[in-house]
């Protein structure tokens, strides 16, 4: 558990660390108070999901895709005589840097639950599936023992508080592939083939999981949402003085002094969360910083220590908030041998199906690992930047532009770095510095 | 995994434009089909019209008005007002990246890969792609695969991942045998562990690889694309009758393809189809006409050899009348072959002539009302609401039929099978029993039964006692519903020795259901051996009178009878047997007294009439090997010879408009109806019953010298197929080796246990040396520890 620090927090509010998980303590805390009053005063659908546009809730898995948005995709006839409908829980957490879900799910499980329910009650949705990558199998035991707990306590289940609303909530857990993060690939391994995105359209909206109406949202999102009703969309909405609604969990991690989840309301600067976060470690200076999960633009530390973490924020410069994981790089990084690990990611966690990614993937690492090995050639930045261009937007799903942003991002504010290498052969950092205060290294030649 | 992409009822239409180009298309289009609409081509690989959409090459990125990002033609639907870019700055980039990204890590293997002249990638790099790649780093290597004798997978590294291959078997061959197993460039292709590729449609792979990644084995380095000349075709096999384009290199059949054909074939071919080519230059080819005197044989001219056969039979006909001469003929003989037999049989005299030889129940000899068909046309088998297959080895028969059935099936389509177990269909049935043979009449006289007191119709006094099950019963509700219904008899049906009882129970559903009744159909000619009256008018059982002259065309019938051991015992005390035949076997060598050397279907101009009664002409491709003459040249001057009239023929045309009338595209003269529809239902066989299945590549002469063929699991010698509970009531296990015993004969197999054999049944495939003493292909039959 590393929940280590808030600022006016809500979803981590209250919490004894992973101690006060369970139902009799979530319910101490005012949980499941919004699922029954949903209910019992049988609220409009459509009014819950006037609330949540309200808080201009964004989906917090990386996309920020409006919630209230993609709630209103689903058909609203809510017929569930040709079928089921669904409502999924992203918890695959792939994105390297990104371990706010984990906790959420450790400290806080009951609040996705309810969060899922009353999504489904929104959305008319009548089962649903909590996807939790497979890395952290204890906490999908956990979530299955919280959903346990719902069920004997008549949360989750058929029609619950005496009413015909009726939502069955599974966990299911991924094998390992960070591309089951994305949507649809999640969809397919949820139904047991290989985890290999679908082309959209069709949505999931209309045609998801086994073919039926389906809304996926990240954990955080869903945990929030009882919050948010209880203190209304505009409420949560004014939880910040940023474009959008609420708070957010950030995972940061890398040269800090106290790696870990902080939760501070969308818009708080960098730099007072980095303070939060015990500051770069050892007084050293900050070289760079990955802002939302290493499939977002690097920047330089100083523009990051000049930004405010929201959307807008970060789009402004020059970056994405994504997931929200933050990634600290202090002067001691050699930006090549990091970029070099992140493309050697993309490479590995490609599912293969479409070509750009596929091979493109496989190219930029070997360039990217020649650069960094001293058999860097003259050409190859440019044709890097120039591969990027062919990945990005040529994909079936999003992995192209992850794949692509990193680079092209690196070779933005780093070029030299890599100059560097192809002319010299070796790092511009040089490896006594690299390794100082490394734990890995004992001082060998080799990397 | 594709998705509907056609709104039902009217379709809406739209107005777009590609390059330029306006047109008008339905809703639901796909871009890539609108712009070949417009002769328009985008580059494609992993599309196919008949596949499921995978969008995954990304080849087929165009640009469109307004998106800031290329999008797939094959997977985007039109929309009203679209405008659509194929050669754009934005979609001529996306195109020569895509193309470089696919030739990064593929293998420079042009000079020695067999796709070369004949490769999608090798065109579309020319078309689309950038003169030159920037890719100067390793290349990944794939192992070869093992994937059978047919199709090679050799040079896996040429792998472009198109995933055609895994497409096809999951939603074409109805087996998924490939697929792509791994993650990002190391993904490969594979087989399941420890099997190969058995589908008897698996050929179809090769054509579909746009690389040479999948190639075909027995043609593999034999020749260059650009070598060859094609020509077309009509396969001699199955009665579907599918379009062949033969390729020829100096005079030599080198390879069979499929000609595009969306009536018949569609774009496929059976395996069978594709590979029995090797067959044509066997070493066991009948090269020239052949005599045997004074117990030895001796190769004669032609002349020689006809002058005998027409004082033969002359002589014989005198001696002991005209009705001591018989004919057989294999039904996969052309229509010219067998119209001329027939007339040159009745011109001696004598009616017994028959191609129906692995027929022996007769009973509708006499009764029937014209030719028996398959009662539809192929293409209308989609539209069917509800189809009821009867006593059938649907992928054995006509493995291009049972494709069709099979996406039937997926869409409204109920599709239901009665048959006797022993194989799956990979057809996604609404219902599926399996019984003995000898109780298969009274399931379908339950399904009957049924539907009369669903409709509240009287019930045939034959069947007043008995029950049927709720299987039989949701048979008989599924024809009860609907517009366009179908109830098909397979082989095994009209190949039982209850087939009379079987096609009158038939008819009789039929016509209460409003369905259509019809023949799957035995082989190429089948429908064509009906109209051409190759079978005795007067009916009859060939081999129960003794026969002292007999003609046999294009048939082994040790293998292809209904009963080899008696064919051969006529055959023995018979004084003269003339065989027209494009091989020589060793059993031939023993009982023929002459050999006269057939040209098979590539070497002779002829005609099939397929199960729609379609009629198919074809030309010879090569010219006969050695001395071998095409049959209807040797039939007509055999008639001269014999001094028959009407043996004036200069073509086989003329032959085949003088019995089907010039210039007809379907046969007139097709009626599955019969005169009396009474049935007497079958005694039940008491303790084990053969089940006995004619394994597609064992099924004609032409089939059983394919070398690849034969080399595949579908060949293997056959076995004793038996349930688990009759195993152990027999006391065996799997993996014993046993007798079993019919009549005089029997024959030694190992043991297989397969629970989709009926109980009490033994399955024991016919048509093979190994089992050719057991005699009749039903009935009962022992099985004893060997």
């Amino acid at each position: 558990m590393a929940i280590l620090g808030s600022i006016r927090p809500v979803l981590t509010a209250g919490l004894d660390g992973d101690k006060s998980w369970h139902l009799q303590d979530y319910v101490a805390r005012g949980g499941y108070e919004m699922l029954k009053k949903v209910i019992n005063e049988r609220t409009a659908p459509q009014q819950i999901i006037e609330e949540v546009k309200k808080a201009c809730l964004r989906g917090r898995g990386g996309a920020g895709f409006p919630a209230g948005n993609k709630w209103s995709f689903m058909p609203k006839d809510r017929d569930f005589s040709s079928g089921e409908r669904y409502i999924i829980c992203n918890s695959d957490e792939g994105e390297p840097g990104t371990f706010k879900d984990r906790d959420l799910l450790a400290c806080n499980p009951h609040a996705v639950i309810e969060g899922m329910a009353i999504a489904a009650y929104a959305i008319g949705a009548n089962r649903g599936v909590n996807y939790i990558h497979g890395e952290i199998f204890e906490l999908y035991q956990r979530f299955e023992e919280a959903l346990a707990e719902a069920r004997a306590a008549g949360f989750i289940g058929q029609n619950i508080l005496g009413s015909d609303f009726c939502i069955e909530i599974h966990a299911h857990h991924g094998y390992g592939a960070y591309v089951c993060g994305e949507e649809t690939a999640l969809l397919e391994s949820i139904e047991g083939k290989k985890g290999q995105p679908r082309f959209k359209p069709p949505f999931p909206a209309v045609k998801g999981l086994y073919g039926r109406p389906t809304t996926i949202n990240n954990t955080e999102t869903l945990a929030a949402i009882p919050f948010l009703l209880k203190m209304g969309g505009e409420a949560f909405f004014k939880l910040n003085d940023s474009a959008s609604g609420g708070t957010k969990l950030f995972s940061i991690s890398g040269h800090v002094e106290r790696p870990g989840n902080y939760e501070v309301p969308l818009g708080t600067p960098f730099a007072e969360l980095l303070a939060l976060a015990g500051g770069v470690r050892g007084g050293r200076k900050i070289k760079a910083v990955i802002p939302g999960g290493v499939s977002t633009p690097v920047l330089p530390g100083e523009v990051m220590l000049a930004t405010r973490l929201d959307y807008e924020g970060l789009a402004e410069a020059g970056s994405m908030l994504g997931s929200g994981a933050i990634i600290v790089m202090d002067e001691s990084v050699c930006m090549v041998a990091a970029l070099e690990r992140l493309a050697w990611f993309f490479h590995e966690e490609s599912c293969g199906q479409c070509t750009p990614c596929r091979e493109g993937t496989d190219w930029l690492y070997k360039i990217i690992h020649r650069i960094e090995n001293g058999a860097g050639r003259a050409g190859d930045l440019d044709l890097l930047e120039k591969l990027t261009r062919n990945i990005a937007g040529r994909t079936i799903c999003a992995f192209g532009e992850a794949a692509s942003l990193p680079v092209q991002s690196f070779l933005k504010h780093f070029r030299h770095e890599f100059e560097y290498h192809i002319e010299h052969k070796t790092c511009l950092v040089p490896k006594d510095v690299q390794w100082a205060g490394s734990t890995f290294h004992t001082g060998s030649a080799s990397c | 995994m594709g998705w509907q992409h056609f709104s039902h009822g009217v379709s809406v239409m739209l107005e777009i434009e590609i390059d330029g180009k306006k047109a008008a298309v339905p809703e639901g289009c796909l871009v890539i089909d609108a712009a070949r609409q417009l002769g328009v081509y985008i580059p494609h690989f992993c599309y196919h019209k008949k596949l499921s959409i995978a969008a995954s090459c990304r080849m087929c990125l165009v640009e469109v008005e307004n998106s800031p990002k290329p999008v797939p033609a094959c997977a985007t639907p039109v929309t009203a007002g679209m405008k659509v870019f194929t050669h754009s700055p934005l979609a001529v980039e996306a195109q020569k990246g895509v193309m470089e990204f696919l030739l990064a890590n593929h293998p420079l293997d042009c000079p020695i890969c067999d796709q070369g002249g004949e490769c999608q990638l090798q065109d579309l790099a020319v078309g689309y792609g950038a003169g030159r790649s920037r890719y100067c780093e390793e290349k990944r290597v794939v192992f070869k695969k093992d994937a059978g004798p047919l199709v090679a997978m050799v040079e896996m590294s040429r792998c472009i991942h198109c995933t055609r291959c895994v497409r096809f078997g999951q939603e074409i061959a109805g087996i998924m045998e490939l697929g792509m197993a791994g993650r990002n460039s190391h993904a490969e292709i594979e087989t399941f562990l420890g099997r190969s590729v058995e589908s008897e449609l698996s050929g179809n792979m090769i054509d579909l690889c746009p690389v040479g990644a999948l190639t075909s084995r027995p043609f593999r380095y034999s020749a260059r694309g650009w070598e060859l000349q094609g020509r077309r075709s009509v396969s001699p096999h199955d009665a579907l009758g599918a379009s062949l384009l033969v390729q020829v290199k100096q005079d030599k059949v080198m390879r069979v393809l499929p000609f595009e054909n969306e009536e018949v074939n569609e774009c496929w071919l059976s395996d069978k189809d594709r590979f029995s080519y090797e067959a044509l230059n066997s070493t066991e080819r009948l090269l020239k006409p052949m005599l045997k005197q004074g117990g030895e044989w001796q190769e004669v001219t032609w002349n020689v050899a006809l002058d005998y056969v027409a004082h033969g039979l002359k002589d014989i006909a005198a001696e002991s009348g005209s009705d001591a001469l018989a004919a057989l003929t294999s039904p996969h003989s052309t229509l010219e072959e067998l119209a001329l037999l027939a007339k040159l049989m009745r011109g001696l005299g004598s009616d017994h002539i028959d191609c129906r030889l692995r027929q022996c129940d007769f009973s509708t000899d006499g009764q029937r009302l014209g030719a028996p068909w398959l009662g539809l046309r192929l293409n209308e088998i989609a539209d069917l609401d509800a189809v009821l297959v009867v006593g059938s080895f649907l992928r054995q028969e006509s493995p291009l039929l049972a494709q069709r059935l099979r996406q039937a099936a997926k869409g409204k389509t109920k599709v239901s099978l009665l048959s006797v177990g022993g194989e799956a269909p990979f057809i996604r049935l609404d219902t599926s029993v399996a019984v003995a043979p000898s109780q298969l009449a009274a399931k379908l006289a339950a399904v009957l039964k049924a539907a009369a007191e669903e409709k509240g119709a009287s019930v045939p006094e034959a069947l007043r006692d008995i029950v049927p099950c709720a299987e039989t019963r949701r048979m008989a509700a599924a024809l009860l519903v609907g517009e366009k219904k179908a109830v098909l008899l397979g082989n095994v049906a009209s190949q039982s020795p209850f087939a009379g009882a079987l096609h009158a129970l038939a008819a009789q559903l039929a016509e209460l259901t409003g369905a259509s009744l019809g023949f799957i159909g035995e082989a190429a000619n089948s429908v064509g051996g009906y109209l051409v009256k190759a079978v005795p008018e007067q009916g009859g059982r060939m081999f129960e009178r003794p026969m002292q002259a007999c003609v046999l065309l294009g048939v082994e019938p040790e293998l292809d009878c209904a009963d080899g051991v008696s064919a051969m015992a006529a055959l023995k005390q018979a004084k003269t047997v003339i065989v027209l035949s494009a091989f020589k076997s060793a059993a031939a060598l023993d009982y023929a007294d002459v050999l006269l050397p057939l040209a098979p279907f590539t070497e002779t101009s002829g005609t099939f009439v397929n199960c729609e009664g379609r009629v198919q002409s074809f030309q010879a491709v090569v010219k006969a090997a050695g001395e071998a003459r095409p049959g209807w040249k040797v039939l007509r001057v055999l008639g001269n010879l014999l001094g028959l009239e009407g043996f004036e023929y200069e073509s086989s045309e003329a032959v085949r408009d003088e019995v089907l009338g010039s210039g007809a595209a379907f046969a007139a003269g097709l009626d599955n109806g019969m005169q009396t529809k009474e049935v007497v239902l079958p005694v039940a066989v008491q303790g084990i019953e053969r089940i006995a299945d004619i394994p597609a590549y064992f099924a004609d002469p032409l089939v059983r010298r394919a070398s690849s063929l034969q080399k595949s699991e579908a060949a293997a010698t056959p076995v004793a197929r038996m349930a688990a509970e009759t195993l152990k009531n027999l006391g065996l296990t799997a993996g014993d080796k046993v007798r079993v015993r019919q009549g005089q004969g029997s024959a030694e197999l190992l043991v297989v246990a397969d629970d989709s054999v009926p109980p009490s049944c033994v399955q024991v495939a016919g048509a093979h040396l190994a089992t050719a003493g057991l005699g009749r292909l039903s009935g009962s039959i022992t099985v004893e520890r060997a």
